[in-house]
């Protein structure tokens, strides 16, 4: 083969090329379409409004739980409200709240919208800190103005003492 | 008094890191074995300095002495001796003392123990360890001081979170800040190499321990943080792709591409610079770590002790080692001699692509998890990167690399039998792809990819048994001559195959697991019975538990079989900690064999009828036993390496008189 290289570190310096190019490829092709299609967009429900957020794409809602919006049903069906400074949206969960989940605290809810416009939650985060908010929350709260400060005590509601 | 005692000792060790890089430097410069002497005495005493710190905070925080802020912080009266020795590292402050104290102990163990590197190689290491170490205790004196006083004094502290209240994770921090630290060594090890230009089959001998201990340290870190994740977060999943745990994630990438690149450097002289370069990588990502989890940058479900206004010095000091670090390698690289030759087919190649695949993984990790950060600065778009590109881009990587795993211990050095290979391996590849059918055909819900991520477990668990087999030659000579070659085999040998053994045990329990776990949620009242696959749950009791430091719902859930026999027990708690106002849930595990019945007790809420009643949830999660027994393998399997005389210490002084 006449583009096969002669001396001895360059024929290395190529077969090594030729091992790391397909990998390489292989990374990068795997990474970009990972990033178009297996990531989530983080919104508020006044950012989801004004997306006009298509029912079944997969996204995050955060915002602050309602106060008096929590309806647990027999069952374990939970449904409440969760609402930044402009605009609020229904979700409804199946399943075991995280232990920090309360009235007035930031949450971040997974899942998509449902065509009536229900948040239906596949996962519900709250982070195991009492004094947590979590960040794509805060960010979005500041530039709304609803901000009260990371050491913001978190409002309680109906004690959790068993 | 102590405490102030402690708090001049930091001031001091920083001192003593400053004439260890002073003394160190000169004294490997000039050649001055007195110098170079009190760069490892005040290596030593800045080990020292730094303990008596560490002792005078966990004296505090033992006598729950609250007019130290980090004590009132974090500590309160009530809790359990074991957590209040803990809290002294659930702290930002107390953490980042401890990752001083693993810093300056390794430089004392490079200071009393290395005397079988070469002189100058250990002055330079040790002056560049003593650099490290000047940069972080600087951080720990003037910005995050852990024994500060307060002004008022507090009544009582604010405790630590309850979660971390929990004897897996009061281990959890010292055994990852050794693995992390770890690394510093082989970085120290690697610029002074680069200073003095010669890196070499020599120097890739010392580097080796130390990557194998700091490696195994990591792993035994990692794993305990995953089972604390496991049993006490009560989500039943171990691994959550969340940023703080690829944090510690990809040096542990590296950590495993620098072990296998520095056996070839060490064996045959090859690839000299790339091995400095995974050197100074490893260290590089152990910090970007400690910023990512320290700074909270990234949202994540489970960072504790974080603070943002620090950051950005963390950042700055990582800029500052890894940039020196990397300049000196793009300096010098260029010089290097490249080393032995060898064919394509062979064990240095086949490490070559072990190598190539680990750090490729390592960088798509180090874009999913930073990539929220890149979309914020350029379009301002929040996003969040999760379990499904985690899935979709490293695991076919990892695949990859599992499938040529057992081709190369072995393949020759420089130039392998692809042949003979493949007519030891063929039997392997067989019975593995066999066993993976029979998971497919027999194992319901059918899953093919769950399947062959069986048959891959399969085929490195069976490659290691046949290497092991291949090198006592058993069955094919009799059975004395095996035992003699199993005397005489090197344990760098058995180390190498019980920690491939242990992945191929990691992913049969991975893939197993993932796969075929069952989940069942319902709201149960009293003598309510739920079904969870191949098992009846009844909540026959409930009650309440005074611990403590916290007040708990007890619920006893009797789990029968199929048919009816009593299987356990299962008691789990719903815990609520008054200081702080929080509630955990303490999950009940029934262990079998391999498989896990795993209760977690919901709040109480209104069930039919108006009778109170609890969530039950619970999960059936085989061959979760794997799952952390393989990585425990791994880890045992480097400490049986590292325990091989040739890897400790025989060789490193027959290497001296080659050099020297």
């Amino acid at each position: 083969m006449s583009f096969w290289p002669k001396s001895r570190k360059a024929r290395t310096r190529l077969t090594v090329l030729l091992a790391v190019a397909p990998v390489l490829a292989l990374a990068v092709g795997l990474a970009l379409f990972g990033l178009r299609d297996s990531i989530s967009l983080f919104y508020t429900p006044a950012q989801a409004q004004e997306a006009h957020v298509k029912p079944g794409r997969k996204v995050q809602l955060g915002g602050l739980v309602q106060r008096g919006s929590v309806v647990k049903h027999p069952g374990g069906d939970v449904d409440f409200v969760v609402a930044d400074h402009k605009a609020s949206a229904k979700v409804t969960y199946h399943g075991d709240l995280p232990d920090l989940f309360r009235e007035g605290q930031g949450i971040v809810a997974e899942g998509s919208f449902d065509p009536n416009g229900v948040f239906v939650a596949k996962q519900v985060l709250a982070k195991h800190d009492e004094r947590y908010m979590p960040r794509d929350v805060a960010k979005a709260l500041k530039k709304q103005g609803e901000w009260r400060g990371e050491g913001a005590s978190a409002p309680s509601y109906g004690s959790q003492k068993p | 008094m102590i405490t102030e005692l402690g708090a001049f000792a930091l001031v001091l060790s920083l001192m003593l890191s400053v004439a260890q890089t002073g003394l160190s430097a000169v004294g490997g410069a000039r050649r001055s074995p007195v110098l170079a002497g009190a760069g490892r005495g005040a290596a030593v005493a800045a080990f020292v300095a730094v303990a008596v710190a560490f002792a005078a905070l966990i004296h505090a925080f033992v006598v729950s002495d609250f007019s130290v802020a980090n004590v009132a912080g974090n500590s309160h009266t009530a809790k359990p001796m074991l957590y209040k020795v803990a809290g002294a590292w659930g702290s930002h402050e107390g953490s980042m003392l401890l990752w001083c104290l693993v810093l300056t102990g390794y430089g004392a163990a490079m200071a009393a123990f290395g005397e079988s590197l070469p002189p100058r190689l250990r002055a330079y290491a040790l002056a560049v360890q003593g650099a490290l170490g000047v940069l972080f205790l600087a951080y720990a004196v003037f910005a995050s001081n852990p024994l500060a006083r307060l002004l008022e004094v507090p009544v009582e502290g604010r405790s630590l979170n309850p979660l971390l209240q929990d004897p897996a994770l009061a281990a959890h921090p010292p055994f990852l800040y050794s693995g992390y630290v770890g690394f510093s060594v082989v970085y120290s090890l690697s610029l002074a190499a680069l200073i003095e230009g010669r890196v070499d089959a020599a120097w890739a001998r010392w580097v080796r321990p130390w990557t194998l201990a700091a490696w195994s340290l990591l792993t035994v870190g990692i794993t305990l943080g995953a089972f604390w994740a496991y049993y006490e977060l009560g989500w039943g999943g171990w691994w959550f792709w969340d940023p703080v745990e690829n944090a510690s994630f990809m040096p542990w990438l590296i950590g495993a591409a620098l072990l296998h690149s520095a056996i070839v450097t060490e064996k045959r002289g090859a690839l000299p610079g790339w091995t400095a370069f995974l050197a100074l990588a490893a260290f590089t990502f152990s910090m970007l770590g400690a910023f990512l989890v320290r700074s909270g940058v990234l949202t994540s479900v489970h960072a504790f002790a974080v603070d943002p206004t620090r950051g950005v010095l963390l950042l700055i000091m990582m800029g500052l080692a890894a940039g020196a670090g990397f300049l000196l390698f793009a300096i010098r690289a260029p010089s290097l001699n490249p080393g032995g030759q060898f064919r394509a087919v062979s064990r240095e190649s086949a490490i070559v692509l072990n190598n190539i695949l680990l750090s490729t993984a390592t960088a798509v990790v180090l874009l999913g998890t930073l990539y929220p950060l890149i979309r914020e600065a350029m379009d301002g778009e929040a996003v969040s990167v999760g379990a499904p590109f985690f899935n979709l881009t490293f695991t076919p990587l990892m695949v990859l690399a599992f499938a040529i795993l057992p081709t190369g211990p072995l393949l020759a050095w420089k130039r392998g039998d692809a042949r003979g290979v493949a007519r030891k391996l063929w039997v392997v590849l067989a019975v593995a792809a066999l066993l993976g059918l029979i998971a497919y055909g027999i194992v319901q819900p059918r899953k093919a990819l769950a399947s062959g991520g069986l048959a891959l477990g399969f085929w490195l668990l069976g490659g290691a048994l046949l290497e092991i087999a291949d090198r006592l030659k058993l069955f094919r000579a009799p059975a004395a001559e095996s035992f003699r070659r199993a005397r005489g085999l090197p344990r760098g040998a058995w180390g190498a195959t019980l920690a491939h053994a242990g992945l191929g045990v990691f992913v049969l329990g991975a893939s197993f697991e993932t796969a075929w776990r069952v989940e069942a949620a319902q709201a149960l009242s009293l003598n309510d019975s739920q079904t969870l696959g191949a098992y009846v749950l009844t909540l026959t009791d409930i009650g309440t538990v005074e611990g403590p430091n916290y007040l708990a719902e007890r619920g006893v859930v009797r789990i029968v079989d199929k048919a009816g026999r009593l299987v356990c027990r299962a008691e789990p708690e719903r815990r609520f900690y008054p200081t702080g106002a929080q509630t955990t849930s303490e999950v009940a595990i029934c262990p079998r064999p391999l498989d896990d019945l795993y209760v977690v007790l919901g709040e109480r809420r209104a069930g039919e009828g108006g009778k109170p009643a609890w969530l039950v949830r619970a999960y059936v999660n085989p061959w979760v036993r794997l799952i952390f027994l393989g990585p425990l393998l791994m880890a045992i399997g480097g400490a049986i390496s590292l325990s091989d005389r040739r890897v400790r210490l025989g060789v490193g002084r027959r290497a001296r008189e080659v050099v020297s």
